[in-house]
C-alpha cells in the first residue's frame, strides 16, 4: 500500500451515513464473492443481483455523506481510501460468507431489519435519505422474499440443510443486536426490533428453525472496532485502487 | 431561438437514446428521461434522468449517450441524476410495453416485490400468449429482468420485473 488514507471530517450525520453505506458496501462485497462459487447458475445471478442493489444503495449513501461532509471526497474515496477503523458497518455484514445457508440466513436477518427501516426513512427528517430509501425499499422487498424462501427451503429441507441453517442462525444471532442500536431521531428513525422479531419468528417457524435466546450481543462496528475479517475484505477490495490511485476505466 | 424551443429541441434530441441492455426501449419509453429545463440565459439545458434500480450499471452509458446526443444537436447542456420521485414500472409508457412484448420480453404487471412468500405471478408468454408459464429464476440477466419459461411453446423468455 503506497497511498495514504483520507481523513474524514466526522460529524454525527457523516458518521451515520457512512455506517449505513458501509453496511451495504461490505455486505454487497460479501455477496459478490459467490460469483463463480454459487451452488447453481440461477443463484449465482441472484446473489450478484442482490449485491449490485446493495452497492448501488451504498453509492447513493456515500454521495450523501460526501455532500454532508463538504470536503470534496467522492464515493470512491470513501470505499477505497479509508482504513478498517474508519469503517462503521455493523459486524454482522463483515463475517465471512460461510456456506450457502449462512449467506442466506444473514441476508434474511439483515434484509428483514432494513426493509421496514427504509420505509420509515421515507418519512424521516433527512430529504436525501428519504429519496434513497424510496428506491431501496423496493429492492429490499425482493431481498427479504428471496432469502426468506431459501431459509424455509433449507430449514424445512433435509437433515443436513436443516442443521446448517440452524447453525447459521445460532452463529449470527449475537451479531444482530447492533442492527438496532439507537439512532439520533434528528437524523433518522431507529430500526424497530420488535417488528423485526415477529417477522423473523414467522419465517423461522415455517423453516422449523429455533430462534436462539438473546444473550451477549457483539458490538463495535459502528465505533470502528471490527472483527479480524474486515481487514482482509478491505485488503482485497481496495488493493487495485490503492496500487493505481486515480485510475479510471 | 427562444428558451422553450431550446428545451423542446433538447428533449427531442435525447429522447431517442436507448437502454443499452434493452435496445428497443428509449429512455423516454422507460420513463428514465424525466425533465429538460433551460437556464435563465436560455443558452443551455439541464437533462434530468432517473435510475430504474439503485445499482443500475447502465446509467453511466445512458449519461454519456445523452451528452453525445446534445452535442450532436449543437445544444449546450448537462445531465443530472435525480432520485425523487422513485422510478417504478408504472413510469414505462404503453408504447414501451408494446415494444417490449414485440421484442420477446414480457412487460411488467402490477408490483410484485411484496408478493407473499412462494407466491407466483401470472405472466403471459410473449411468443405464444399462453398463461401456462413458470418462473425459472427471479433474478435474470439484468437487475430489471427475471427468467421464465413457457410450458406450451417451451421457449424461455425474459420478464421485466415489476418494481
Amino acid at each position: 500500500m503506497t497511498t495514504t488514507s483520507i481523513a474524514v471530517r466526522e460529524t454525527p450525520l457523516v458518521l451515520f451515513l457512512l455506517g449505513r453505506a458501509d453496511d451495504a458496501l461490505v455486505l454487497g462485497h460479501r455477496l459478490s464473492e459467490w460469483t463463480g462459487h454459487a451452488p447453481m447458475l440461477e443463484e449465482e445471478l441472484a446473489l450478484a443481483n442482490l449485491g449490485l442493489d446493495l452497492i448501488g444503495q451504498a453509492r447513493g449513501l456515500y454521495a450523501l455523506a460526501a455532500e454532508a461532509e463538504g470536503a470534496g471526497h467522492s464515493e470512491d474515496d470513501f470505499a477505497y481510501f479509508r482504513d478498517e477503523r474508519a469503517f462503521r458497518n455493523v459486524l454482522l455484514v463483515e463475517l465471512p460468507r460461510g456456506d450457502f445457508a449462512l449467506t442466506m440466513a444473514r441476508q434474511f436477518l439483515y434484509a428483514a431489519a432494513i426493509d421496514p427501516w427504509w420505509r420509515a426513512c421515507m418519512a424521516g427528517p433527512h430529504a436525501g435519505l428519504a429519496e434513497i430509501a424510496a428506491k431501496a425499499e423496493k429492492e429490499t422487498a425482493y431481498h427479504v422474499r428471496h432469502s426468506a424462501e431459501w431459509l424455509i427451503r433449507l430449514g424445512d429441507g433435509t437433515a443436513e440443510s436443516h442443521a446448517r441453517a440452524q447453525a447459521a442462525i445460532d452463529l449470527l444471532w449475537p451479531y444482530t443486536g447492533e442492527l438496532f442500536d439507537p439512532v439520533d431521531p434528528a437524523l433518522a428513525p431507529t430500526p424497530d426490533r420488535a417488528a423485526w422479531l415477529s417477522a423473523v419468528d414467522a419465517v423461522l417457524a415455517r423453516a422449523t428453525l429455533t430462534r436462539p435466546a438473546d444473550g451477549w450481543m457483539q458490538r463495535g462496528g459502528r465505533g470502528g472496532r471490527h472483527t479480524e475479517h474486515l481487514g482482509h475484505l478491505l485488503a482485497e477490495m481496495q488493493s487495485v485502487a490503492r496500487a493505481h490511485p486515480g485510475a479510471v476505466w | 431561438m427562444s428558451a422553450p424551443d431550446l428545451a423542446r429541441q433538447a428533449w427531442l434530441a435525447v429522447a431517442g437514446v436507448v437502454d443499452p441492455e434493452i435496445p428497443v426501449l428509449t429512455i423516454a419509453d422507460l420513463g428514465v428521461l424525466r425533465r429538460v429545463t433551460e437556464n435563465e440565459a436560455g443558452d443551455a439545458v439541464e437533462v434530468q434522468i432517473t435510475p430504474t434500480y439503485s445499482g443500475c450499471p447502465a446509467m453511466g452509458v445512458i449519461t454519456l449517450e445523452v451528452e453525445l446526443a446534445l452535442a450532436r444537436a449543437g445544444i449546450k447542456g448537462a445531465v443530472r441524476t435525480v432520485l425523487a420521485p422513485a422510478w417504478t414500472t408504472d413510469w414505462m409508457s404503453e408504447d414501451g410495453r408494446r415494444k417490449l412484448l414485440d421484442y420477446g420480453i414480457a412487460p411488467p404487471g402490477p408490483a410484485a416485490g411484496r408478493r407473499a412468500l412462494f407466491g407466483v405471478a401470472d405472466i403471459g408468454c410473449p411468443r405464444c400468449g399462453s398463461r401456462q408459464t413458470v418462473q425459472v429464476a427471479e433474478f435474470g440477466s439484468t437487475s430489471c429482468k427475471a427468467l421464465w419459461r413457457c410450458e406450451v411453446c417451451r421457449e424461455p423468455f425474459d420478464h421485466f420485473r415489476c418494481h
